[in-house]
């Protein structure tokens, strides 16, 4: 049984559809990127399997269950969302952002138990995050920012984990020590991880299934070396992209070409030891 | 605030206790103080003693004037706990409404509660102080429906589509607001014409502490203490509300039925406020900003923390206002400006926490 699975999932904003009859199944510690040029639907997709949008037609199923018939409280002890956008107008500290995470399980008038103080510590400790819990989040630099994020996230103790562009305005090295930490978190405690990403060679390198949206249904899915090719490339994107091929490297690089050298139309030679599919 | 032991939740807490604590003892010593002050000067000593004496723990003969404890028991007792009640619903319900619209400028009156209230409380001079509902005059009673009406209106007309976006709250509050406030002064400019009595309604909307009956002070107290309960239980909520509503509805919270809830309970104790006291501003403004810039703000504890913060802040207010320039008294709203406004922008200079929005 998979994880997550889409039913003919139709989504419309005022009468215009976003997301046409899109099937798709996640498997059980699975890690899929969501992929797609800007408005294709991802972070509508994201926000149905999350349950804060409602589908016009079709149906989320988690684990069997249709998430319409869970309740609220269910459905953030499955799944849980670092969003594109986190937004906090108060100083709170670290340790009360990720404790906020706990929210699900707590009951309305209890504390937190021994039981939620221990995930919350773990969710510090997998996010490399406890040195930071004193620190007020608004204070913190945007990679630190988002493993906090994460590990409210990680405080869910949930068995789904959905990321919305998760390394947008990071440096590189960020990009990747977020990736890691959402890959070891896969790996170690066996969460299904959904991402939506633009970075198609970050998505290559850390996501093992690529799902391609476009124009509010998925075009192409599969390995990064099956769907990562020029020509759909060009019909996602609608511009020129290369995928080269590195010698001695099993993945290939996605590179866009910018105008000039499309003009010049040299750069498939440039580099001796790759060459173009 | 230790900050190694903070966590979101009630919970037992040593910290928190003691900044409950020490805010308690500060409301007390100011309740004394203010009971003792005025045109007959009472000492403190002597009003604990009476006040121990009517509360049966005590049964001291008594060395005071007799007159000492009619002054107490009729006009500075109720006067005392009113402007406590008033000050604590204030105070709280602007934590309330600051946390669920996640903007620091929200207080009680920006929802349209206070063209609502000033409202009605102009139509009650016009219908006379003939009506009265447990002790309440026409004005206060009023002014309580015409705040909760103006702020049902504006709730339901800033709901699209079975959601309440905070933008439209805001936008629909304001737009109320401005509305409401020149139909009042309307009212005012034709009432003039009239030749009726309008220095009632200017005096009340200046703000006063108008509770001055111990029916009066039983209702506030019914409402305000319901309503602070209330608003402390809606913590963890505002909590997770702050960070946005999606990420509230993501955290389990349903935030529709939450934040109706909380604008209710805001009402409630807005009303009940704007019922004891008029129109007071800054209250509900500056005593959640200085408490959040002094201990956090994780709403479990700044709600509770407020309501007691507010009522010794107004206590002071007003026993000012009472004492400044007797015989006169200054309205409180006055005080509460000029003590309230530079206060403010001094925190706000000072303060080395980030604030964002």
């Amino acid at each position: 049984m998979s994880t997550i699975e889409l039913r003919e999932l139709t989504f419309s904003y005022n009468g215009r559809p976003v997301l046409e009859r899109v099937s798709c199944a996640v498997g059980a510690r699975e890690r899929v990127a969501l992929l797609g040029a800007n408005g294709a639907g991802k972070t509508t997709l994201l926000k149905l399997i999350g349950g804060t949008l409602r589908p016009t037609c079709g149906s989320v199923i988690i684990a069997g269950t249709p998430l319409e018939s869970l309740s609220r409280r269910d459905v953030a002890q499955r799944i849980a969302t670092v969003p594109q956008v986190f937004s906090v107008p108060f100083a709170f500290s670290v340790r009360e952002i990720v404790e906020l995470g706990r929210t699900p399980h707590l009951r309305t008038f209890a504390g937190l138990s021994t039981a939620d103080r221990h995930a919350v510590e773990q969710a510090l400790h997998l996010t490399g995050t406890q040195e930071l819990s004193h620190r007020i989040f608004n204070e913190l630099s945007g990679g630190e920012r988002q493993r906090v994020v994460i590990a409210m996230a990680l405080a869910q103790e949930p068995e789904i984990l959905l990321l919305d562009e998760p390394t947008q305005h990071l440096d590189l090295a960020r990009q990747a020590e977020i990736l890691d930490i959402v890959s070891d978190l896969n790996q170690s405690k066996g969460l299904t991880v959904l991402a939506a990403i633009h970075d198609l060679n970050l998505a290559a390198r850390y996501f093992g299934r690529l799902v391609f949206l476009h124009n509010g249904s998925i075009t192409r899915e599969g390995s990064p070396s099956q769907v990562l090719r020029s020509d759909l490339l060009r019909k996602v994107y609608g511009s020129h992209i290369q995928v080269l091929h590195p010698s001695g490297q099993s993945l290939p690089i996605v590179l866009p070409l910018s105008e000039s050298e499309l003009r010049g139309g040299q750069v498939s030679d440039r580099a001796g030891d790759t060459k173009e599919k | 605030m230790s900050k190694s032991e903070s966590y979101i939740g009630f919970g037992p807490q040593r910290a928190f206790l003691l900044e409950i604590s020490a805010l308690l003892l500060a409301l007390c010593l100011v309740m004394v103080l203010a009971a003792g002050a005025g045109a007959v000067a009472i000492p403190g000593r002597e009003v604990l003693s009476i006040l121990w004496n009517r509360l049966g723990l005590t049964q001291a003969s008594s060395y005071w004037p007799a007159s000492h404890e009619v002054i107490l028991l009729q006009i500075r007792f109720p006067r005392v706990l009113g402007a406590a009640l008033v000050g604590a619903a204030l105070s709280c319900a602007g934590a309330l409404f600051q946390g669920l619209l996640r903007n620091p400028m929200a207080d009680p009156f920006i929802i349209g509660t206070s063209g609502g209230a000033a409202l009605g409380g102009a139509l009650g001079v016009l219908l006379a102080a003939r009506v009265s509902l447990l002790g309440f005059g026409a004005v206060p009673a009023l002014a309580f429906l015409g705040a909760l009406g103006a702020m049902v209106v504006v709730y339901r007309l800033s709901r699209i589509g079975g959601q309440t976006p905070v933008v439209n709250l805001l936008l629909a509050g304001f737009a109320m607001s401005v509305i409401l406030s020149y139909a009042m002064s309307l009212i005012l400019i034709l009432n003039d014409r009239l030749q009726l009595n309008t220095r009632v309604v200017y005096a009340w909307l200046l703000g006063g502490i108008a509770v001055s009956r111990w029916s009066q002070v039983g209702v506030i107290a019914l409402l305000v203490l319901s309503g602070t309960a209330l608003s402390c239980a809606f913590g963890r909520s505002l909590n997770a509300l702050s960070l946005g509503d999606e990420t509230a509805q993501q955290l389990g919270i349903h935030v529709e039925r939450h934040r109706a809830a909380i604008i209710a309970v805001g009402a409630v104790l807005t009303a009940a406020a704007v019922s004891g006291g008029g129109l007071i501003g800054f209250v509900g403004l500056i005593v959640p900003h200085f408490l959040r810039l002094l201990f956090g703000p994780n709403h479990t504890r700044l709600l509770p923390l407020s309501a007691l913060g507010g009522a010794t802040f107004l206590v002071l207010a007003d026993l000012i206002s009472r004492i400044a320039i007797r015989p006169t008294e200054l309205p409180v709203g006055i005080l509460t400006a000029f003590i309230g406004g530079p206060a403010f922008l001094f925190l706000l200079r000072r303060t080395r926490r980030e604030y964002r929005f």
